[in-house]
């Protein structure tokens, strides 16, 4: 019994997909507007994915951030050189040979324009203590050679000497009264510490006129299960008026302005145009069974029960969209991923260079919105046809 | 108009496939509204900036501080008017960064702004208030503060001498035209100045009126001449130059929206509106092979066919527009992260006109199809 009925639905299912082909320009309606969603979908969420991985990519589970006591990020804190010096101290934190493995540090923005379109933007640049690169470990020269400590040298983030100008090896560049020689080209993972420019943080003491200040130590822990001990012993130090984090929350925190607005807009356009996509597979399918009257009376009158007629409608709905769905993904990635650009973080109102991600998830994310899209636009053009009186449906026409 | 009964007539031949046509082409117009006031948005008020407004600033960036005493040799300067200085301020309202710009200014700072509306006695009680604030209209509603309301902010960059908290007195609420910016939050910079612990005498950026907008470069290359070679430099530049480079800080947002109008357009109105219209001239060869028995021109058939694709477009899509018009006017956008949401009348007439051109290269292909008729042809074929 439950076998001739799958054999049937799969018979009349095999016959709708099959003549798909006969109403090509109306099938293509549905298909082409479910791809168009995929394409708008995967490509928006894209820039939120590849935003947020560069910002996550940049932090190690073993690193911790200090900053002091109300600071939203590096930019807003400060921290004098004497606490620099008994944050050094904390337990937790990892020591090569009795030297602290942790690097002060001090983030200001420099003028420099974007190549895209030549207008200024605001490109962070970091003074690092010695250990810094020790501390970032992911960090690695591509390209020239590391800066001396002491000289006016300095070392572009990859992601930077592509965005902007005036930061190739071996230019010079000026920011007020602050001259830097660019030595090297670095990489990180591609993270967001690719935008940014290093140099001894001295330099920038003198020039910015911080005196013996930071803003920020960035530390390496002897693991990461280190950070209690090296938190608590920080924040309950009376000399100290700082706060600790791990520095995958600080990223995470930095990005979730941006991430959180690209994703609101992104699902917005998604879910509208889901809408209008579900409209033109409704109008298709309904082309379909109008076109099939005949024929799907034929088969009821043949004995094909109702069940098999409306699932092959909704069969044929949804292969429609999953080829849409697949093609809106494929164009998506081909199209977008790896895309390069940079945008402002608002939270600091310092430039992110990163490129768009099509990401596995998002394109599984894709073909099922089209599938959904498919089986609700499918539902009523299928109810139709199963309740399609034969006789009157025959003598039509 | 006589025959507007006729393409009427039409468009109820097959309700189901107008209605859900319609939907679609709604949609599209949805999306299209939601669309431009995003832009909107992330153009951060660049189109209702004041033209005899400038903004001088650090050379070398917009974090790095100026001395408060700029202010006198600022007014100083021919050609400028009125002077006034700003600080970012930052914070944290309810352990979230605040989602407000909260900055500290001096008391001559809003008669630089005309476009913020106050009424006078708040003004007043508010240059009275060492701690007083005017806030905007729509942070005001948003967080429900009334006048004599106490806020607390928590510093982020500015701590306090004690604690970490800073307290102000809502004073005063500012309203405005649409397009300008009510979400913001102002209170003197005595009071930050006196509290904090550092940078004394230092503030963010000055703002400054001048006599004549048609003398903008040549006011602002004599402020930046006069504080060359000091220990500040200063870039001084039109109030639109500088809000233009925050947004070409962001990127290029209005490349992305094309491409995104330019898919929702395409996928979810021309196509659409075009296989209906196709299907809706083929389903209806014989009577239009009966209409030009009967002597109707050539041309009136084309031009019947276009009216109703244009028709079917304006339809679907004005009441797209409306609607969104209303909600984004009702303020249902205002709770999101960006502060300014409006339709522009721009975005409302080049809406309509996209309407109408995407209803006549809808309904291109078929009219002409239609107009070609061959009356023996078509009555032959059924």
């Amino acid at each position: 019994m439950i076998r001739r009925w799958l054999s049937q639905t799969l018979a009349v299912s095999a016959l709708s997909v099959r003549t798909i082909p006969q109403r090509a320009s109306s099938s293509a309606v549905a298909m082409i507007g479910i791809a168009g969603v995929v394409i708008v979908f995967v490509a928006v969420l894209s820039i939120g994915e590849g935003f947020w991985a560069a910002m996550a990519d940049a932090s190690a589970p073993d690193r911790a951030i200090v900053m002091r006591t109300g600071a939203d990020s590096e930019m807003t804190s400060g921290l004098p050189g004497p606490e620099v010096q008994v944050i050094e101290q904390a337990p937790g934190l990892l020591r090569v040979n009795n030297r602290p493995i942790a690097s002060a540090e001090l983030y200001v923005l420099v003028d420099l324009n974007k190549r895209s379109t030549g207008t200024a933007a605001n490109v962070p640049l970091r003074g690092i203590g010695a250990e810094a690169l020790e501390v970032r470990n992911e960090a690695h020269i591509v390209d020239g050679r590391m800066f001396q400590f002491g000289t006016n040298e300095a070392i572009v983030g990859r992601g930077a000497n592509r965005q902007f100008s005036g930061v190739d090896l071996g230019s010079e560049f000026m920011s007020g009264n602050l001259r830097l020689r660019v030595v090297g080209i670095f990489e990180s993972n591609g993270s967001v510490g690719e935008t940014e420019i290093w140099c001894d943080s001295h330099l920038i003491q003198g020039v910015y006129e911080r005196g013996n200040s930071y803003q920020s130590v960035l530390a390496k822990l002897d693991s990461p299960a280190a950070f209690d001990t090296f938190k608590n012993w920080l924040t309950t130090n009376p000399q100290l008026n700082v706060q600790v984090q791990r520095e995958g929350d600080y990223y995470a925190q930095q990005s979730q302005v941006m991430s959180s607005l690209i994703r609101g807009i992104g699902y917005t356009i998604a879910v509208l145009m889901g809408v209008g996509a579900v409209f033109g597979a409704i109008l298709t399918m309904y082309t379909a069974v109008s076109t099939r009257t005949r024929e799907i009376a034929t088969l009821r009158a043949l004995g094909f029960n109702t069940a098999s007629v409306l699932i092959s409608v909704l069969a044929e709905s949804l292969a429609l969209a999953a080829i849409g769905g697949l093609l809106g993904g494929l164009t998506a990635y081909f199209a977008f991923n790896g895309y390069q650009t940079s945008t402002m973080n608002f939270q600091t109102f310092s430039q992110v260079a990163f490129a768009f991600r099509v990401t596995r998830t998002l394109m599984i994310q894709g073909v099922s919105y089209a599938l959904m899209m498919g089986l609700v636009g499918g539902l009523m053009p299928a109810i139709k046809a199963a309740r399609l009186p034969i006789a009157t449906a025959l003598r039509q026409l | 108009m006589k025959y507007f009964p006729l393409i009427w007539r039409n468009l109820l031949r097959r309700k189901v496939r107008t209605i859900f046509t319609l939907a679609s082409v709604f949609i599209a117009f949805v999306l299209y509204s939601f669309l431009m006031v995003v832009q909107n948005a992330f153009s951060m008020g660049v189109e209702v900036a004041g033209v005899d407004r400038l903004v001088l600033m650090h050379k070398v960036s917009l974090i790095q501080l100026l001395p408060v005493s700029y202010a006198d040799r600022i007014r100083g300067t021919e050609g400028v008017t009125h002077v006034g200085h700003s600080t970012w301020f930052g914070g944290m309202y309810q352990d979230k960064a605040t989602q407000f710009a909260v900055m500290a200014v001096d008391p001559a700072y809003f008669q630089l702004y005309p476009e913020a509306r106050i009424q006078q006695e708040q003004l007043q009680a508010w240059l009275a208030d060492r701690q007083g604030v005017i806030v905007g209209r729509t942070t005001a509603t948003r967080y429900g503060w009334k006048i004599g309301d106490k806020i607390p902010i928590q510093a982020t960059i500015w701590q306090p001498k004690q604690g970490n908290t800073w307290f102000f007195n809502v004073d005063g609420i500012y309203d405005a035209d649409r397009g300008f910016d009510t979400s913001n939050f102002f209170f003197h910079y005595e009071y930050l100045d006196e509290n904090r612990r550092g940078a004394y005498g230092q503030v963010g950026w000055y703002v400054l009126r001048i006599d004549d907008p048609s003398h903008a470069a040549d006011v602002a290359a004599r402020l930046d001449a006069q504080f060359a070679n000091s220990s500040a430099e200063t870039k001084t530049s039109t109030e639109k130059a500088f809000l233009q480079g925050f947004v070409n800080q962001v990127g290029n947002i209005k490349a992305i929206i094309i491409s995104i109008l330019a898919a929702v357009l395409f996928t979810l109105f021309l196509l659409v509106l075009a296989n209906t219209m196709a299907q809706s001239v083929s389903e209806r060869t014989n009577e239009l092979a009966v209409l030009k028995t009967l002597g109707f021109s050539n041309g009136l058939v084309l031009g019947l066919v276009l009216v109703e694709s244009i028709l079917m477009a304006l339809l679907g899509g004005g009441l797209g527009l409306a609607i969104t018009y209303f909600a984004v006017e009702g303020g249902s956008f205002n709770n999101a992260l960006l502060p300014v949401f409006i339709m522009r009348s721009r975005d409302i007439a080049l809406g309509i006109a996209l309407c109408c051109a995407l209803g006549v290269v809808a309904g291109a292909f078929p009219a002409i199809t239609a107009m070609r008729l061959r009356i023996t042809d078509a009555l032959r074929r059924t």
